[in-house]
């Protein structure tokens, strides 16, 4: 049976908050090779879900060998659970390697497109803000552009601060894919 | 050949006696190989009861445990069993039919994406969309089922893809690059475990299932000989140790022994051994062992720090790691042998204190301890013994003592209701010359009750035992004891007759009432050929005790 706890102490609201806390902390991005085969993305994401680890980006793609793919993904974790998650990780059959990047030994970044709402002098001040950082206009319209951007997370997200005062219509990033700095492989 | 017929070689291969399964219709091509395939099929009446077979088979015997299901239905009854093979490590082989290829994700009839539904409590699954894969993928979860941390892993065959034609030639290796399992165990970490237990005042040998798993009884004993160090088993590792031992301190945990449970608590180092401090066993976790540290011996590296942070964590099989702390603490010099004496004082104080009791009846009225007191008297403690879920559990846990492995097969971590008897009846097919008692509750037999047509048409010659008190008495004893006596959906009456059904299905039934005569009853129902079903009237409103109740912590113990 499970703990039904008793009729007396109901778990407030406060205690599952307080609970969930514990799982903040820096964010980590994990670099995963994996065979590939049908399912293990599910399998991956099932894991994540049912250890109640949220993830906050992920990408997939292919690596230089077709039998094996890449999946990065970050985590917004403590020490202690990231630990946990891995381990986990390594116990999926199609999970080959895992590597928990250090921010400072990774280069990362990411692509994104904007929508943004660009008419008469807006149109100069996006496109100003645009090549500040280093941004391409890719598609524009009498009353938008697009723009593409690609960078770490923060970059991103001060061009995201940037633009939204405009009237950002709509934005899409694909999470960030990483790379170990150096001659080794990641 | 057939794939089918391929399927049948690879079980050859992998030294596969015994089969339990129903057939249906996407897994027709396969029931057509085993018409003549030589390898015993058990028919179950269900799918669940076969999955829980090839489960207590696999316990018993410590091989690979075989279920054989169809699409769908078929499919979504061994769910059940697969969770719960998941949760005890048990090396089992699920192979499931499933509709033809070109009827996969249309909603055909009897589809459920079976791969899909188990994914979160399987070890590995393979969802064959080759023929040519049939053979390598029966071998690799044979391979995966029974090494590392053993568990269920499941093949779903298309039944079109079963019926194609492949050459066939024996799979000798296994290709899982990513499964890796650590076997022997770091030597340094060895040696730093072996001088934290020399240095110990207070030492307590804390051993699980993994040492069932692993086969490491003996070493575990060798190591509790060494020092004359404490021991305890959590439910799963009964019979790790022997339980009439004086080294033994009981089981521990939510209904262990106070003096278990004590030691735990003021232990300064707790040797883990293929136990994962599951919170039956923790009880509070911020409030377990608070003084001690940790040496945890685990085949599984999740398993480690994942509840408590271990001191010298060691990852690998755990009779290769026993069997090599032994050696290590052997070549300590200067060990003073004499140290543990005062821990040994606070423990038979406790012993003595806090024995395992309970109140017998005046008159001929059959307490349910009794009954397992009788059970283990009248056996003379020689049988394969499982039971089901709740209260007669736990006193089968407190009061039948297990000298030795794989004798006590149990639903620990999944806690199935229904499991007994079908894991008795896979028991009974692996170790036939031994007697298996299923210790079942009234409610819980009636959850695979099916079975016993199965037992009587195979003449598998199992006894059971209904602790019978009408009630789902766990249930009913958190209700009187944490929700104000309101008995809700707990009381089961005096139905089935259980001794009429025992008749209909073709086995021999009983009824025992009276505790004078109860120890001769029992002998004379084991000695009855054939499988034999008992309704054994007892004390209606018992509870187990002592308890930890659900958060608090060890030391606060009641009852």
């Amino acid at each position: 049976m499970g703990d039904p706890g008793t009729k007396q102490d109901l778990l407030s609201l406060e205690d599952l908050e307080a609970a969930g806390a514990l799982r903040t902390g820096r964010k980590h991005v994990l670099s995963i090779l994996v065979e590939n085969k049908p399912g293990v993305l599910t399998r991956i994401a099932g894991l994540f879900a049912r250890r109640g680890f949220n993830i906050e980006t992920l990408t997939v793609g292919p690596t230089d060998d077709d039998q094996i793919s890449r999946v990065t993904l970050t985590v917004d974790g403590a020490l202690h659970p990231i630990d946990q998650v891995t381990k986990q990780l390594h116990k999926l059959i199609n999970v080959l390697k895992i590597r928990d990047l250090e921010p400072e030994g990774t280069v990362a970044r990411e692509l994104a497109l904007f929508k943004v709402a660009a008419e008469g002098p807006a149109r100069a001040e996006v496109m100003q803000v645009c090549d500040i950082f280093r941004g391409k206009v890719v598609d524009v319209t009498r009353r938008s552009l697009i723009v593409e951007v690609t960078g770490t997370t923060d970059k991103v997200e001060a061009f995201e601060r940037m633009v939204r005062p405009f009237g950002l219509i709509e934005m899409m990033r694909t999470g960030e894919i990483a790379i170990s700095r150096g001659r080794t492989e990641t | 050949m057939r794939a089918v017929d391929a399927v049948i070689e690879c079980l050859k291969a992998e030294g596969v006696e015994v089969v339990f399964g129903l057939p249906g219709g996407a897994n027709l091509p396969q029931y057509d190989a085993f018409y003549d395939a030589g390898i015993r099929h058990v028919l179950v009446r269900h799918e669940a009861g076969g999955g829980h077979a090839a489960a207590g088979y696999a316990k018993a015997t410590g091989k690979v445990g075989v279920c054989f299901a169809t699409s769908g239905p078929g499919a979504t009854n061994v769910v059940t069993p697969i969770a719960d093979a998941m949760m005890d490590s048990v090396p089992t082989v699920f192979i499931t039919g499933q509709v033809r290829t070109d009827l996969l994700g249309t909603d055909g009839f009897q589809e459920v994406d079976v791969v899909g539904v188990t994914m979160p409590i399987v070890k590995h699954s393979f969802m064959i969309q080759h023929p040519l894969e049939i053979p390598r993928a029966i071998h690799e979860a044979f391979h995966l089922a029974r090494t590392g941390r053993p568990g269920p892993v499941i093949v779903d065959i298309p039944t079109d893809l079963a019926r194609a034609d492949i050459p066939y030639e024996p799979v000798t290796d296994v290709h899982l690059p990513g499964y890796q399992p650590t076997h022997d165990g770091n030597t340094k970490q060895i040696r730093q475990a072996a001088k934290a237990l020399a240095s110990a005042r207070r030492p307590v040998l804390y051993v699980g299932g993994g040492a069932i798993n692993a086969g490491a009884s003996d070493e575990v004993r060798e190591l509790a000989r060494l020092d004359n160090f404490p021991v305890t088993c959590t439910l799963m590792g009964l019979g790790a140790f022997p339980a009439p031992d004086p080294q033994w301190l009981g089981m521990l945990g939510m209904h262990g022994t106070r003096t278990a449970n004590y030691a735990m608590d003021e232990a300064d180092l707790i040797v883990a051994i293929g136990a994962r401090f599951d919170d039956r066993i923790t009880g509070k976790l911020s409030e377990f062992a608070p003084r001690a540290k940790f040496v945890h011996i685990d085949i599984d590296p999740a398993e480690i720090s994942k509840n408590i942070p271990a001191h010298i964590p060691i990852v690998g099989d755990a009779k290769n790691i026993v069997a090599k702390l032994v050696k290590e603490y052997r070549a300590l010099e200067g060990v003073d042998h004499a140290r543990l004496e005062a821990w040994w004082e606070r423990i038979r104080g406790w012993q003595e204190k806090h024995p395992l009791r309970y109140e017998d009846s005046e008159g001929t009225e059959i307490k349910p301890q009794y009954l397992v007191e009788a059970l283990y008297e009248a056996t003379g403690g020689d049988a394969i013994v499982t039971t089901d879920i709740g209260q007669h559990q736990m006193w089968c846990a407190q009061y039948f003592h297990f000298d030795r492995p794989r004798r006590w097969l149990q639903s620990g971590g999944l806690g199935t209701m229904g499991f007994g008897l079908p894991a008795a009846m896979g028991a009974k097919v692996g170790m036939p010359d031994e007697t298996v008692i299923c210790l079942a509750g009234d409610g819980s037999v009636q959850m695979n009750m099916q079975e016993l047509a199965t037992c009587a048409q195979d003449g598998i010659d199992i006894k059971i035992f209904i602790s019978n008190n009408g009630y789902l008495g766990m249930v009913r004893q958190w209700q009187e004891l944490f929700w104000e006596k309101r008995y809700s959906q707990v009381d089961m009456g005096q139905f089935p007759d259980f001794v009429k059904l025992a008749d209909a299905y073709g086995a021999t039934g009983f009824r025992f009432e009276n505790k004078t005569t109860l120890v001769e009853d029992i002998k004379q129902a084991i000695a009855t050929p054939g499988p034999v079903m008992v309704d054994v009237r007892v004390t209606r409103e018992e509870n187990v005790y002592p308890m930890i109740a659900p958060g608090a912590a060890a030391r606060d113990m009641v009852g």
